[in-house]
């Protein structure tokens, strides 16, 4: 492998706005890098996955930006470069496979290739035909093929051309789980030898476990995350269903060690000795774990409490109190900021006030790992 | 039977020019986007507005010998353009070419963007794009537009008036034939002439509306 110095990567830097009529201008600024093997963009409709695909390809002009495979520059704001889609060498499957509806499958996969001599033509398309299992097929028009043998000539037809990279946009939807991972064993094993950059546009949770390999999260034109699918996918759920659910406060934290016969384990919360029981749950000592707990769920007093079933007790100090209509939002530091609600009488009574020294209360059970 | 000579000549020489013509003008209309577009679309629209006598009118001041088109003519083939077949032709095209154009913008315009795409990423050029994928999947659309010019110049009168005059075996098309057998109170003559033009227009537009429900195109599935 010594002759991978420079191994094939396409990079793209891409600012786009869309405006379209009705709806709020949509901005699509991504900067996203894809070495060789399958790397999966993922995001809901909308998130500007196709977009993105449509500047690499060459369909469409970002408004600023630069698009790269290797050292050959596609695409550059300034000095001003827009190398035309058809000089590109991207191969592109589109979500509608987009097959030439009068041209057999021979001379949808034989299109790409009119530099070929005749012969050298039939054989490359007889070759790929035959990698993807449809060379039955080769007399036939897309009207008279099914959904997953379409998807298998579309492939075909893309990757004859020996492309540089490949953009695929959702192009397995609507089969069935079986049928996608065959078409995708065949595709990672044409792959193998070629190695060149592949990148593949899902929504579908599904997907991105089945691939595996590296992916890029896309959300309203951003990239929120790149990363290993669990990193990246499981992260920002979490995070997104904890807030969901009404969990104000939602803290990392570290598993310091397990009592199985009481049902809890105890962890450390931040990075400054503030330790906490909470249920037991699937994790191993010294292993990063993150906890919500409600803000209505933590009680406050101004001396230590006694005599309490409550299991965690912590000193801390007050931030600030913000009155929101019937509640008051008070922020207390205790080695991490909690936020805690209380009642303006609660407050009067106590006396609170920013800087006050607070004690916290907390059942063990108002304490939620996320996972 | 000269008159009808004259008339499928010129319907034949007027429809092999707007489809020459037309295929141009329609991929611009079709997939232009400079915003001063309507201005050319209107301008192709307007001979299905104007009565033929305007068209006619200004097409033979323009063809006379002192005219623009006119002396053009004379300078490169030695005679006049008004009252000559090739005249008629000329003021034809004018006057047919919407019903050649807007058939083929409207065809054009039905290819699914995504397969001009496709093309283009398959490494094809505009050229290669029009005549593998456009044109095939347009070819409803082209056989439309050139059957309805050819089958509405057959039937024009006002601009072959205006511009042609009636010379027999030269601009004397079957229109105007029809009138003149008319206007000589010859209702027999001018019954069988009717017939025949009536005849051929009803087997022209059935082809044209069985070729618009696609029934011979080749792809769709049976």
């Amino acid at each position: 492998m010594d002759g991978e110095i420079t191994r094939t990567m396409l990079a793209a830097q891409v600012r786009k706005e869309r405006h379209s009529a009705g709806a709020a201008s949509f901005l699509l600024d991504v900067s996203i890098e894809v070495p060789p093997g399958i790397t999966i963009l993922f995001g809901a409709s909308g998130a500007g996955k196709s977009t993105l695909l449509d500047c690499v390809a060459g369909l469409t002009q970002p408004d600023q930006g630069r698009i790269t495979i290797c050292n050959d520059v596609l695409f550059d704001s300034v000095p001003a470069v827009h190398i035309p889609a058809q000089k590109r060498r991207i191969a592109y499957v589109f979500q509608t496979l987009a097959l030439f509806p009068h041209l057999t499958a021979e001379e949808n996969v034989a299109y790409g290739l009119r530099d070929l001599p005749e012969e050298g033509r039939q054989e490359r398309v007889g070759e790929i035909l035959n990698a993807f299992r449809v060379k039955k097929l080769r007399k036939q028009k897309p009207g008279e093929i099914s959904g997953g043998e379409k998807q298998r000539i579309a492939l075909a037809r893309s990757l004859v051309t020996e492309p540089r990279v490949l953009l695929l946009d959702e192009p397995l939807t609507g089969l069935d789980t079986e049928l996608k991972a065959a078409i995708v064993d065949d595709l990672r094993a044409w792959n193998a030898a070629k190695a060149i950059p592949i990148l593949y546009v899902t929504h579908s949770r599904d997907e991105v476990d089945a691939l595996g390999e590296r992916v890029i999260a896309l959300d309203n034109g951003r990239v929120v995350s790149a990363g290993a699918p669990m990193e990246v996918l499981d992260a920002p759920r979490r995070k997104k269903l904890a807030q969901a659910a009404g969990f104000e406060n939602l803290l990392n934290a570290t598993v310091l060690d397990l009592r199985e016969a009481d049902g809890v384990m105890r962890v450390r919360l931040g990075e400054r000795a503030c330790e906490i029981e909470v249920p037991l749950g699937y994790a191993a000592v010294g292993s990063r774990v993150q906890v919500a707990i409600r803000a209505g769920d933590i009680l406050l007093a101004t001396e230590r409490p006694r005599g309490l079933s409550a299991r965690n007790v912590m000193e801390g100090r007050v931030l600030s109190l913000e009155q929101r209509g019937a509640m008051v939002i008070a922020r207390v530091d205790c080695g991490v900021t909690l936020v805690a609600h209380v009642t303006p009488g609660a407050v009067r009574a106590l006396e609170l006030a920013a800087g006050r020294p607070v004690w916290l209360v907390l059942k063990t059970h108002s304490c939620h790992l996320v996972d | 039977m000269e008159a009808l000579w004259v008339s499928l000549k010129l319907a034949a020489c007027v429809a092999a020019i707007l489809l020459a013509i037309g295929m141009p003008v329609a991929y611009w209309l079709a997939y232009s986007t400079w915003r001063g577009k309507f201005l050319l679309e209107s301008m192709v629209a307007l001979p299905l507005v104007l009565p033929p006598t305007v068209l006619g009118f200004y097409a033979l001041v323009a063809m006379a010998p002192h005219g623009p088109l006119g002396r053009l003519w004379v300078a490169l083939f030695g005679h006049g353009l008004a009252f000559t077949f090739g005249g008629l032709v000329l003021a034809s095209v004018l006057y047919s070419f919407p019903f050649a154009v807007q058939p083929l913008i409207a065809s054009f315009e039905g290819v699914d963007r995504r397969l001009l795409d496709a093309s283009a990423v398959l490494g094809a050029g505009a050229l290669r794009t029009f005549w593998r994928v456009i044109l095939p999947l347009s070819l409803p659309g082209v056989v439309t537009a050139a059957v309805l010019s050819f089958a509405h110049t057959l039937g024009e009168f006002g601009v072959v008036l205006m511009v042609g005059g009636n010379l027999a075996g030269i601009t004397r098309t079957v229109s105007i034939d029809i009138y003149d057998h008319v206007q000589s109170l010859e209702y027999g003559a001018a019954n069988r002439t009717a017939l025949v033009l009536l005849a051929i227009s009803f087997a022209v537009l059935s082809f044209v509306y069985a070729v618009n429900r696609r029934v011979w195109t080749p792809w769709t599935a049976k």
